[in-house]
């Protein structure tokens, strides 16, 4: 039988606040257990919630950026249930009404030539506070509870399950990773769990309308896990259905060194949260004026940006999807195509080839970040522009990256300048190297008149060798086709 | 509408509470008084009136995001069951 | 001294005819005489009080003292206050000192300066409306010691009664100040829900509880209201409105003034001699020039239901956070996180507090929220809109404030229904969010002694000013609230 995959995602990202959701409590990761930890957030006796105005203007700010509705009046709901990380013994959660509601992310999935375009429809988008940690190293059989992270102000953003393969629920996560980023609200950062995903999956027979029965596996902080945990589970529920059995809804969580989910065991007794409004919090209100400050403040965003690209600079529309797939990136670019000034325009394409090149497989061999790159967004447009003027070849230019690379120069006009590295031109100095190596090399020359084309390529390497390499390839090309052919 | 054992059971479950079986038909039997006394809540037509769950009809104030506590962990911790290292112990809690 | 009023306390105090230590002793004297019997407070601290008072006097050297400072109070123990011990009535928090202040503690206390002689006792997490669930045992009633004082504040009123406080502070989420101060004799105001913060106040049912002054005179409840309301930043329901003197209208005339009788309010319910105190009562107000005019609020009979929906539903979640991990009590005997829970919660809790606790649970679980709580709060809007349509034809509204006086010890403590029907004339007015006060207006006999009846005011959103004059207008021509109890 042929199965489809039906994959839906709700991903919490800790929104970039200084203070916690409800308390005036620092948000700020690593403090030690408890001491981030105010009245509020310990739930004591008579304390009382107020929302973070910042919080709710992330929210605005992702409403806007994914075409969504963002509620006039939306209401904070309790989800009400026992746990330690929870010292409330409720969650405050919006549940009937969210800030967000609609909305919708388009995404990249593969690459090169197999690469295609999909449209995610988000559900909605909702506040929530984070819960506290539990720590479940040895304390005498007993678990530690650090509720630092109690309180944290959360956006949950839950896609329809749209999502048809783990490709495409990694590439959606990633392209909310940067968005969320992008649009300043979140920092994204996946280890200390400040961006994770929970996937909702199922698979039904191919053509059947109705899904199959879903499971959840809870909190993936990383891509790679999102990917292994959604490609064995998947596994698991086909080889379950095919064996005669059947999928209970169950929450899973995914066990990275085993690369399997498990279903956990503290959700096994049937939930039942009762969500009431917050008795403590009246409804959030959300002027048009309001609205209209946030969006003011907006920067252009990733798919405004890749019109843009394609528009103006002619790139192509992967090019401008890969250019646009971090803020990073896209700055990185940006940064470039100013530092070229008036050239920038003409020289785009370059750049666009340098950044998803030579620099892309660079920072790849090395494990790092465009943001931390060597070689700055300067440098690289110095490198371009001798290019762009015939000062270096490509193959040159190559040599002064790794230059800039490894620091050897402040500049690509520092490095061509102390390498000796600038392009010979002068036609009379070529053709002095043409005769040599004809001279020098009748064998090849009786072979190209013999009609092998690979001799000639064994001749523009002579000539560029003895120019160690500087000389201006279309030169030496045009000049040897000149003196075969006379 | 009258509870059973079995849904007293169930709430008290929800509401972690431990009702032993010996005091269960007792407190059902109150309950189930107390929810008498509510049915007739049934026999209101609210068709078209909007819920109020707050006595004011106002939008909610919201605060600048500032961090305005400092830690004061062991003035906190000092009325806790128990602690160590900082945190709160709980009997071992399995996910 | 004991019979004074705050105005003339304030007086005593800024002329040096009494120290505030003094005054403060005089206090505890009081309190170490009769509290053993009454036990109206839970906790007095009398070295922190005289601290206090020596404070106090110190401002007052330094001339920048309140009108109210060096005044004692007594603090029902619903408020946190930090260093006390602060219990809620209940078994849960025996041993919980306080880390930090209510909103009403700082006012009172730090700004006003006031003396705080102790905490007072109360319902269990305030859920009562005689005083008989509170852990640390029942609280007598000074005008007959077999009979109960009200609820859920009936220490402070006990307090205030025997005069072992000037004054005190309560919360009404239900009628938890209007009725003990009708059963003891006291005047009590619930404001405008919104006008004190309740920060620091533990909650019960959030959106209906508010903090009031009780005391001996509408006046004298006008000066601490006026010291204890005001915006706070830290409880987002609390309305940021300009600073009010709630007594700058106690002494306006009040002639012209429409006070409106719910008929249902005099319907039947009521006990014959409590409701000819509140005739001769309507009889007053219309010599005194008020014009009385007949208002209806025909969902009134459904308040009490709504509220046994509505209030436990937010307790069940607001009580959730007593679950012995972070403070509170922790059973000793537990095997697994699920028991420590379970047996903390059973053992901490009293009967009438898991009763409502597991009302409101179910009330909102999976299958009955709509036909419970939704229909509830429908209802809730309903009771709202008869008070809208009845302040269109009135300034206040006027009645009983209980149906009865005050009942015996253990009367109603069978039947959690019967008692929570002695609530029906103030539950409304919890509801709608709306000020409510009960003033003294009269007394029936039973069994040979002479008990207290209270009298009712109502008005519309932010009047407390205009019912404290209506309140005060009438105690210039009655001396009802001067009354005291006697063997005291």
């Amino acid at each position: 039988m042929q199965w489809e995959v039906v994959i839906g995602l709700e991903t919490h990202a800790q929104l970039s606040t200084v203070s916690k959701i409800f308390s005036g409590s620092s948000t700020a990761f690593g403090a030690e257990p408890n001491t981030q930890a105010a009245a509020i957030d310990l739930a004591l006796p008579g304390v009382l919630p107020v929302l973070n105005r910042k919080a709710v203007e992330c929210a605005i700010r992702f409403g806007l950026a994914v075409g969504a509705e963002v509620s006039p009046r939306s209401v904070f709901a309790r989800k009400n249930y026992f746990y330690p990380d929870l010292p409330k013994g409720y969650q405050i959660s919006q549940f009937e009404l969210p800030v967000v509601v609609g909305g919708n992310l388009v995404l990249q999935v593969g690459q090169g030539e197999n690469a295609y375009e999909k449209t995610v429809r988000l559900t909605r988008a909702h506040l929530e506070e984070d819960a506290g940690k539990s720590l479940h190293e040895d304390f005498h059989g007993k678990t530690g509870i650090d509720l630092n992270r109690a309180g944290t102000p959360l956006l949950e953003i839950v896609s329809e399950p749209d999502m048809r393969s783990s490709a495409e629920a990694v590439a959606y996560a990633k392209t909310l990773h940067a968005l969320v980023r992008w649009i300043g609200i979140c920092d994204g950062n996946m280890q200390e769990g400040s961006f994770r995903c929970d996937a909702n999956v199922s698979v039904r027979p191919k053509g059947q309308e109705a899904f199959g029965t879903r499971r959840e596996i809870k909190n993936l902080n990383s891509f790679r896990f999102l990917q292994q945990a959604i490609d064995y589970e998947v596994r698991w529920q086909i080889e379950t259905l095919e064996d005669g059995g059947k999928i209970e809804q169950a929450t899973v969580l995914f066990d990275p060194d085993t690369g399997e989910t498990r279903a956990m065991r503290s959700k096994e007794d049937a939930q039942d949260y009762r969500y009431f409004p917050d008795p403590d919090l009246l409804p959030l209100v959300i002027s048009d004026a309001w609205k209209a400050e946030v969006k003011a403040t907006m920067p252009e965003l990733p798919g405004e940006k890749r019109a843009r690209l394609e528009a103006e600079y002619g790139l192509s529309a992967y090019d401008a999807a890969t250019l646009t797939a971090s803020l990073e990136v896209a700055d990185y670019f940006d940064a470039a195509l100013a530092a070229l000034g008036a050239a920038g325009k003409a020289q785009a394409k370059t750049v666009a080839n340098w950044v998803m090149g030579e620099l892309s497989a660079r920072l790849n061999k090395d494990g790092r970040e465009i943001g931390d790159s060597p070689v700055s967004a300067a440098q690289l447009a110095g490198l371009v522009a001798r290019i762009g003027d015939n000062t270096i070849s490509n193959a040159i230019a190559k040599k002064v990256f790794e230059a800039l690379w490894n620091g050897d120069g402040q500049s690509a006009d520092e490095v061509i300048d102390k390498q000796g590295l600038k392009q010979i031109t002068d036609s009379g100095a070529i053709e002095k190297l043409v005769d040599e190596v004809l001279a020098a090399n009748p064998g090849n020359v009786a072979e190209y008149k013999a009609g092998k084309e690979k001799a000639f390529n064994a001749l523009v390497g002579q000539v560029m060798k003895a120019a160690k390499g500087k000389a201006n390839p279309q030169q030496v090309n045009d000049l040897l086709k000149a003196k075969l052919a006379g | 509408m009258s509870l059973t054992l079995d849904q007293v059971a169930r709430i008290a479950h929800l509401a972690r509470i431990e009702v032993t079986p010996a005091e269960s038909e007792a407190v059902r039997d109150k309950l189930n008084g107390i929810l008498a006394m509510i049915d007739e809540l049934q026999s209101v037509d609210t068709t078209n009136v909007a819920p109020m769950a707050h006595a004011q009809d106002l939008a909610q104030r919201l605060r600048d995001d500032a961090v305005t506590e400092t830690d004061r962990r062991a003035a906190y911790q000092a009325v806790a069951p128990e602690t160590e290292a900082g945190l709160y112990l709980v009997p071992k809690v399995i996910e | 001294m004991i019979n004074a009023s705050l105005k003339e306390l304030s007086a005593a105090l800024a002329d040096k005819r009494i120290s505030s230590v003094e005054l403060t002793q005089l206090y505890l004297d009081r309190i170490a005489r009769l509290n053993p019997d009454l036990n109206a407070y839970v906790t007095v601290d009398a070295a922190r009080s005289l601290a206090a008072a020596q404070a106090a006097d110190a401002r007052r050297a330094a001339g920048n003292a309140h009108a109210l400072t060096g005044v004692p109070l007594a603090q029902k123990d619903i408020f946190c206050a930090e260093g006390w011990r602060t219990t809620c009535g209940s078994k849960m928090l025996e041993t919980f000192v306080s880390p930090y202040d209510a909103h009403v503690v700082t006012r009172l206390e730090k700004d006003a300066g006031m003396v705080s002689l102790g905490k007072t006792n109360m319902d269990e997490f305030a859920m009562g409306s005689s005083n008989e669930t509170s852990y640390y045992g029942p609280v007598q009633n000074p005008w007959d010691r077999s009979r109960v004082p009200g609820g859920s504040s009936g220490g402070s009123a006990a307090a205030v009664a025997a005069r072992m406080a000037p004054i005190a502070t309560g919360t009404d989420t239900g009628g938890s100040i209007r009725q003990p101060a009708a059963l003891c004799n006291l005047t009590g105001l619930k404001p405008t829900y919104g006008v004190v913060s309740r920060w620091g106040m533990i909650a019960f049912a959030s959106s209906l509880d508010q903090a009031g002054p009780m005391g001996k005179s509408a006046e004298d409840c006008a000066l601490l209201l006026s010291a204890m309301a005001g915006f706070d930043p830290k409880d987002s329901t609390s309305l940021d409105r300009p600073v009010e003197d709630y007594a700058r209208d106690l002494e306006q005339p009040l002639a012209g003034l429409k006070i409106g009788l719910p008929k249902e309010f005099f319907a039947d319910g009521m006990n014959a001699d409590v409701a000819q105190a509140v005739e001769a009562a309507i009889a007053e107000y219309r010599k005194l020039g008020a014009e009385i005019v007949e208002v209806s609020l025909p969902n009134m009979k459904l308040s009490v239901p709504a509220y046994y929906v509505i209030a436990p539903a937010e307790a069940s979640s607001n009580l959730s956070r007593f679950d012995g991990v972070r403070y509170g009590h922790r059973a000793a005997e537990y095997t697994d996180l699920t028991s420590l829970y379970k047996n903390s919660r059973a053992e901490g809790f009293g009967a009438e507090v898991k009763r409502r606790i597991l009302i409101g649970t179910y009330v909102l679980s999976h299958g009955y929220y709509d036909a419970y709580y939704l229909q509830a709060q429908k209802v809730r809007r309903l009771i709202a809109q008869d008070f809208a349509a009845a302040f269109a034809q009135c300034d206040v509204i006027l009645g009983p404030t209980s149906p009865d006086v005050a009942f015996r010890a253990g009367e109603k403590a069978a039947d959690p229904v019967q008692m929570y029907l002695s609530d029906i004339y103030t539950i409304a007015v919890n509801l709608a969010g709306l000020p409510g006060m009960s003033l003294p207006c009269g007394f029936a006999q039973r069994d040979g002694k002479r008990l207290p009846v209270g009298l009712q005011l109502i008005g519309d959103y932010f009047s407390e000013a205009r019912l404290l004059n209506v309140a005060h207008q009438y105690q210039r021509a009655t001396d009802w609230h001067q009354q005291m109890p006697e063997g005291l």
